[in-house]
């Protein structure tokens, strides 16, 4: 399967200069990027492992580029790696834009646990196969 | 000594004098009048009875959606009654017309019940629309103060947390009314919700008449469709929801429903507009007390806010319900099958989104309005919208938006999820190149076609539907346009 959070998840993997293209749109908008990458792809996974603090200060495209193929380095193909797009001004002061840049090879997916209750509910847990592994050795 | 000795407020013998006498003189117009900024102003469009003053009608509804009746009171002369009066301030000829007239009034704040929205309509809107001395009158806009703002909660969520809720960023939300609107059973309604949500859907939909019928009680309807929500979520590892409509005949009922939906994990419970300003303010207040997003159809609108010279304006509305603490609300798709000037819908949506909207009176907005931190309200666009369209959909309607597409999402040719795959692609690959920069609104047919080339979904969407448009003339139009200005 193929996790598709992230605001572009349905296409096909962006090239870097697609990256660099989103990230241009986040600098002239006055965001601060940061990338962030995990190996527990659950949806409500909300804190993904941070690649140090958001870059406040890194004005061009390519600087931004290679805090990704840094990150890159260490940690594609054993996890997912987001670019997260921080707006300060008030009123939102939040995200703006959340994209997967990598994925790991494969992708298992999730099983759905269903405990049967009175009265015909069921409680729903989500569950990703990985996660039976301990963190670190998932995707390897 | 007390504030009311030092201005005309001390009452002359004369203006009491038993008998009728016209508003104007009663204390209702005050062309002088400079509003306070703690003062509630009303615009309306007034069309006054052949031969009555435009002025004179005018402060006849300042008068009788105040303090006045049809005959002069001596009671009056008890209370600070120049407080209490609404004044009209200004009146103008509507451009383009001869018979309408704008009309501003300014009403004192302590007129008003704080936090409620039905003490407020009850003088705005309350007596004053069935007023023979006019043939017809229209609620055009309104200003609320700050002082009166605090008073309400707002949007139990708000778009922000919204999107914090349901990890999306960036784009708009995608969504789709479940169809055939009645009719379904319980189990294959959750199938419908299971297939839209797995292609690629965030939101799920009951429509509004979707209550509790024969043919599906809604605590069946409730069960089979959070199988579908929890089992698309599993499969796609998004978070997905389905908007569970809670309306019923009593808030007793409705409060059990939205309980059932708490406790089967929904993220978000629907309201129909139909309940009353009291009930989405209850629901609105139980909605911030549980986490859940408060969606509201507009149910019933049209029936006062289409024809232009009575009744009152959607964008009254929209600040009402923002008030009132919705978090979604309907309000226009542009392009779709219900009404919808552009410039119109601009308006609404920047009151639904703004936190400091400008006066605007292309948009309709006569006043500025500071929503005072108030969370934004998410605006939705339902009906008649399709895959082709969304060039003009991002255009005209920006990325804090629900696009919902129903028929075009399970009218697809190749199923449902084939409709929300279509969608979903067609979206992010025209967010892909507005953010690149190209020119997305006339490039737009030429964006979704490369699209199309790798994703069968959206070419059989786009061959199916392409050239459907619902191309009529609005109602609702704008009655002030640009004027062309020497260089």
């Amino acid at each position: 399967m193929r996790i598709t959070q992230g605001t572009f998840s349905f296409l096909p993997d962006f090239t870097d200069e697609q990256i660099s293209a989103q990230i241009q749109y986040c600098l002239d908008n006055g965001w601060a990027l940061n990338f962030e990458y995990t190996d527990d792809p659950h949806p409500r996974n909300t804190y993904w492992e941070m690649w140090g603090i958001p870059l406040f200060d890194i004005a061009d495209a390519a600087g931004v580029m290679m805090e990704l193929a840094a990150c890159r380095k260490v940690h594609a193909g054993t996890n997912y790696i987001r670019m997260t797009a921080f707006d300060s001004s008030h009123g939102w002061e939040s995200i703006r834009l959340s994209m997967i840049t990598d994925r790991p090879a494969h992708e298992p997916g999730f099983m759905v646990e269903r405990q049967e209750q009175a009265g015909r509910r069921i409680a729903y847990t989500t569950r990703a196969y990985v996660t039976t592994q301990p963190a670190g050795e998932r995707y390897t | 000594m007390n504030d009311l000795t030092d201005n005309k407020a001390i009452p002359e013998k004369s203006r009491y004098s038993a008998g009728v006498m016209e508003y104007k003189k009663m204390g209702y117009w005050e062309p002088d009048y400079v509003p306070k900024v703690t003062d509630v102003i009303a615009l309306f469009r007034v069309t006054p009875q052949e031969g009555v003053d435009p002025e004179e009608a005018s402060a006849a509804i300042a008068g009788e959606s105040s303090t006045a009746t049809w005959t002069v009171v001596w009671t009056d002369r008890l209370t600070a009654c120049d407080k209490y009066r609404a004044k009209c301030y200004r009146v103008d000829p509507v451009p383009n017309t001869t018979d309408q007239f704008f009309a501003w009034i300014a009403y004192d704040i302590d007129l008003f019940e704080g936090g409620s929205i039905a003490n407020l309509t009850a003088s705005i809107i309350g007596n004053v629309f069935g007023f023979k001395a006019v043939k017809a009158l229209r609620l055009e806009d309104m200003h609320i103060p700050v002082a009166y703002l605090k008073t309400f909660q707002g949007p139990a969520t708000g778009v922000v947390v919204e999107r914090e809720r349901m990890d999306k960023f960036g784009r708009p939300l995608l969504g789709a009314t479940t169809k055939p609107k009645l009719g379904l059973s319980g189990r294959n309604y959750g199938r419908v919700v299971y297939e839209g949500l797995k292609g690629g859907l965030d939101f799920m939909k009951d429509d509004e008449n979707i209550n509790s019928q024969p043919f599906m009680h809604w605590r069946d309807r409730f069960l089979y469709v959070m199988e579908a929500v929890n089992k698309a979520q599993a499969e796609t590892g998004e978070v997905k929801g389905h908007y569970l409509n809670v309306t019923a005949g009593t808030m007793e009922e409705m409060y059990a429903r939205a309980e059932f939906a708490k406790e089967l994990g929904s993220i978000i419970i629907m309201i129909d507009l139909v309940v009353g300003y009291t009930a989405i303010q209850s629901m609105a207040l139980w909605a911030r007390k549980n986490d859940m997003i408060l969606h509201l159809h507009r149910a019933g609108n049209s029936t006062y806010s289409r024809q232009k010279n009575h009744g009152m304006n959607f964008r009254v509305i929209c600040k009402w319900m923002r008030m009132a603490g919705v978090d979604h609300i309907h309000a226009g798709t542009v392009v779709g099958k219900l009404e919808g000037d552009p410039l119109m819908i601009k308006g609404f949506y920047d009151t639904l989104l703004g936190e400091n909207v400008p006066a605007n009176l292309q948009h309709g907005l006569f006043f500025d309005q500071d929503w005072a931190s108030l969370n934004k309200c998410m605006p939705v666009a339902s009906g008649g919208i399709h895959a082709g369209q969304m060039h003009q959909l991002i255009h005209h309607l920006g990325e804090d938006v629900v696009l919902q597409f129903g028929g075009g999402t399970i009218g697809h040719p190749m199923g449902i999820q084939a409709g929300a795959t279509a969608n979903r692609v067609a979206l992010e690959a025209m967010i892909q190149a507005r953010n690149e920069g190209r020119d997305y609104l006339a490039e737009g047919p030429e964006i979704l076609a490369a699209a199309a080339r790798w994703c069968s979904p959206l070419r059989a969407a786009l061959d199916t539907w392409k050239g459907v448009t619902f191309d009529y003339a609005s109602t609702d139009t704008a009655d002030f346009v640009p004027t062309a200005t020497a260089a």
